[in-house]
C-alpha cells in the first residue's frame, strides 16, 4: 500500500481511543479548574491576518508561523502558533475594560518547525492570562495557577526556576551596547557560554564594571543566586534593584504557599526576551529535559494593540502534560453491550441507561465480534421478560 | 567530590575520550571499562551515581539537550552545527583544540563568484561567508573534505585544521582561519535547574582542572 494516503506530515499527530477520550477529560477538568479561578474562556481563531498573530513578539514567532494568502483581501493570514498574542489583543481592542481582566483558552496550535523532543508540530496549547495589574500580586497568582494546572493533571515532582529580563536589559542599556551587540550578547547569555561571553564583552571595548556585571550574570544562577547578586549586581541601578527586590518577594511570598516545590533563579534565563518586560518563570520535572511550562510578564503588547495595560500570562502544551501526568487514566465504568432485538423494551431500557449515564454499545445483525472483542464488561439478557444488565461471564 | 544526584556524561570516544579522563580524574570520577576494549556503550564509573554514555561526537548535543545526558562533551564544531540550542555549554575545556579554517590549493582566490565550498561544516561556512558579504555553493560532504578541490568537486573546503598535514599531504594549504575550536562542557538545562549543586559542583571541579598548569 503505498504510503501516502495514510501517512501524517511530520510532527503533526493525532490522539486515538482511549486516549483522547481521557485528554477531552483533561481538558474539561483544566477549564473548570480556570473557571473556579474567575478566568473566562475565550476562544479565538485558528489564522488571523499575520500582523496580529506576530505583534509585540519578535522574530521567533514568525519563523514559527504557518502563512498562507488570503484570496479575498490579498493579505497573508498566520496560522496561530502561540494563543497568547490572540488573547492580547482580545483583551486590548475587544474587551477594552479597565479592570483586571482574567482570559483562559485551551486550543490546537501549529508550528511551522518541529520543537520539542520528537518534534511536535501540532501542541494543544492551555494558558491563562492576567491583564491590568503590575503588580507582583498577579504574577503570584499565574504561577499559582501553572502549579495548580500541573497538579490537576498529575504532573509530579515540579521545579520552579524565575528569572527577571528587566535585569539584563538594564544592564545592556546601563554599558551602553547597541541593538547588534545586545542580540550577541543575549545569544551567549542563553547558552551560558562564559568563553564567548568574556570574549564578546573584551571586543566591545566595555567599561569594567558594566562589562562585568554582564559576564556574572551567566553565574548567577541556584538557590542563591539572589544573595549573590546583591554584591556582583551592587553597582547597577535602580531598575536592576527593582528586579531582585521584585524576584525575592515573589520567591518568598510562593515558598511560603508552596513550601514543598523547590525554587531555582536564574538571571540569565531570557525565555521570551523580545517580548516579556519582567518576571519569567518555568517549571520543570525530573522526566523530562526541557520546560513543561512557561511564563511571565509582558507589559508592552497591548500598547501595540493600541492600548497599553500591564499582563502576565503562562502556557504549556496539554499533550505534554498527558504524557507526564498521573490523572489520564479513562475513569468510567465498562460498557454495556445489547444484543440486535427487535423489541420495545429493550429500547426502554438502553434509553434508561443511557440516560443514567451509562455507555450502552448495540450489537448490529450479523456483525463479527462479541461483546468482550467490543471491550463491553456486561450485557444486556432477557430474563424473566425483563431487560436486565449481568457482567460478562 | 560527593554526587548527590544520579548524573549521566556524553562524550565520544578516542580523542576527547583520552583527553577528558585526567580531567574527570581530578573530580574523583573513574570509568570501570576502557571503551577501545569493551564494546559496552554505558561505563559505569567508581561513582554508583556517575555514569558515561560513549556515544558519536555529533550525537553528543542531542542527547544532552533532551535530557538523555546530563552533561556532554562536545567540540566547539559540532555545537556550532547544532546551534546549541535549548543547552549550556559554560566552560572551555581546552581540549582537542583545532582551528575551522578555509583551505584549498595553493594561491587558490577566496573571491569569485559563487565558490563551491565542501565542507562538513554547512552552518559554519555558510555564515562565515555570508558575513564577509559572499555568496557561495555549499557542498555537504561527511569526511575527507581534501579531495574535493583535487577532482573538481569544489573550489575550496571549510574543514578542521589541527597540524595542517592531511591538507600538506594532499597539496593543500590553509587560507583563512574561521574560528578556533576547543571542546566545551554542555549542560542540559533541566539538569542545571534541578540537580544545580551537583552539577555546578562537578563544572567548578574541572574549571579548576583546567586552570592548573599542564
Amino acid at each position: 500500500m503505498s504510503d501516502e494516503h495514510w501517512l501524517l506530515p511530520e510532527g503533526i499527530d493525532e490522539v486515538l481511543p482511549p486516549q483522547a477520550l481521557a485528554l477531552e477529560g483533561l481538558r474539561r477538568s483544566l477549564l473548570d479548574l480556570y473557571d473556579t479561578w474567575g478566568y473566562e474562556l475565550v476562544i479565538p481563531p485558528f489564522i488571523e491576518y499575520l500582523e496580529s498573530l506576530l505583534t509585540g513578539t519578535g522574530g521567533d514567532l514568525n519563523l514559527q508561523t504557518f502563512k498562507l494568502t488570503d484570496q479575498i483581501t490579498g493579505r497573508t493570514l498566520g496560522i496561530r502558533a502561540d494563543i497568547t498574542p490572540q488573547a492580547a489583543r482580545i483583551d486590548a481592542h475587544q474587551l477594552r475594560r479597565d479592570y483586571p481582566t482574567r482570559l483562559c483558552y485551551l486550543g490546537s496550535t501549529l508550528n511551522s518547525r518541529l520543537e520539542g523532543l520528537a518534534g511536535s508540530r501540532s501542541p494543544l496549547q492551555t494558558g491563562a492570562e492576567l491583564y491590568g495589574h503590575a503588580g507582583v500580586e498577579a504574577d503570584l497568582e499565574i504561577i499559582d495557577l501553572m502549579l495548580a494546572s500541573l497538579q490537576k493533571v498529575g504532573v509530579r515532582g515540579v521545579h520552579l526556576d524565575l528569572g527577571h529580563v528587566g535585569i539584563f536589559r538594564a544592564l545592556a542599556r546601563q554599558a551602553g551596547l547597541n541593538q547588534r551587540q545586545e542580540l550577541a550578547l543575549f545569544d551567549a547569555l542563553q547558552r551560558k557560554a562564559i568563553p564567548e561571553l568574556e570574549a564578546l564583552v573584551d571586543s566591545y571595548g566595555l567599561e569594567e564594571i558594566p562589562g562585568l556585571m554582564l559576564i556574572s550574570l551567566a553565574d548567577l544562577s541556584g538557590v542563591d543566586a539572589l544573595v549573590r547578586a546583591e554584591t556582583s549586581l551592587a553597582p547597577a541601578g535602580e531598575e536592576v534593584r527593582d528586579a531582585l527586590a521584585e524576584l525575592s518577594r515573589v520567591s518568598n511570598q510562593f515558598k511560603q504557599s508552596h513550601p514543598d516545590t523547590p525554587v531555582h533563579f536564574d538571571l540569565a534565563e531570557l525565555r521570551g526576551y523580545h517580548y516579556h518586560t519582567g518576571l519569567v518563570f518555568a517549571a520543570f520535572v525530573p522526566q523530562l529535559g526541557q520546560e513543561v511550562a512557561r511564563g511571565g510578564r509582558y507589559d508592552d503588547i497591548g500598547k501595540l494593540f493600541g492600548r497599553a495595560r500591564p499582563a502576565c500570562g503562562f502556557s504549556a502544551d496539554l499533550k505534554v502534560l498527558f504524557r507526564l501526568g498521573t490523572s489520564g487514566e479513562d475513569p468510567r465504568e465498562s460498557a454495556v453491550f445489547s444484543p440486535w432485538v427487535d423489541d420495545p423494551r429493550l429500547e426502554q431500557r438502553i434509553s434508561e441507561l443511557r440516560a443514567a449515564g451509562r455507555r450502552v454499545i448495540r450489537g448490529l445483525p450479523g456483525q463479527k465480534g462479541d461483546a468482550r472483542e467490543m471491550g463491553c464488561g456486561e450485557v444486556l439478557t432477557l430474563r424473566d421478560d425483563t431487560w436486565i444488565v449481568i457482567s460478562v461471564s | 567530590m560527593k554526587f548527590s544526584d544520579p548524573i549521566t556524561i556524553a562524550l565520544s570516544k578516542g580523542r576527547i575520550f583520552k583527553q577528558t579522563l585526567p580531567l574527570l580524574n581530578h573530580a574523583g570520577i573513574q570509568p570501570l571499562d576502557d571503551p577501545d576494549k569493551s564494546r559496552k556503550l554505558i561505563l559505569q564509573t567508581n561513582h554508583s551515581q556517575v555514569r558515561l554514555l560513549i556515544i558519536r561526537a555529533t550525537d553528543v548535543p542531542t542527547y544532552v539537550q533532551w535530557g538523555a545526558a546530563d552533561i556532554g562533551i562536545a567540540g566547539k564544531d559540532v555545537l556550532l552545527e547544532h546551534g546549541g540550542e535549548g543547552l549550556y555549554e559554560p566552560l572551555d575545556l581546552r581540549i582537542a583544540a583545532c582551528q575551522l579554517m578555509v583551505a584549498g590549493a595553493e594561491g587558490a582566490s577566496l573571491t569569485g563568484n559563487r565558490l563551491r565550498i565542501a565542507t562538513k561544516y554547512v552552518d559554519a561556512a555558510r555564515r562565515h561567508f555570508a558575513a564577509k558579504g559572499q555568496q557561495v555553493e555549499i557542498i555537504k560532504l561527511y569526511g575527507s573534505m581534501e579531495l574535493a578541490p583535487l577532482v573538481g568537486l569544489s573550489d575550496l573546503i571549510v574543514d578542521l585544521v589541527e597540524s595542517g598535514n592531511t591538507l600538506k599531504a594532499n597539496g593543500l594549504v590553509p587560507l583563512e582561519f574561521i574560528t578556533d575550536i576547543s571542546s566545551r562542557l554542555v549542560v542540559n538545562k533541566a539538569a542545571w535547574k534541578m540537580k544545580h549543586a551537583t552539577v555546578t559542583g562537578l563544572l567548578e571541579t574541572l574549571r579548576e582542572a583546567v586552570s592548573l598548569p599542564e
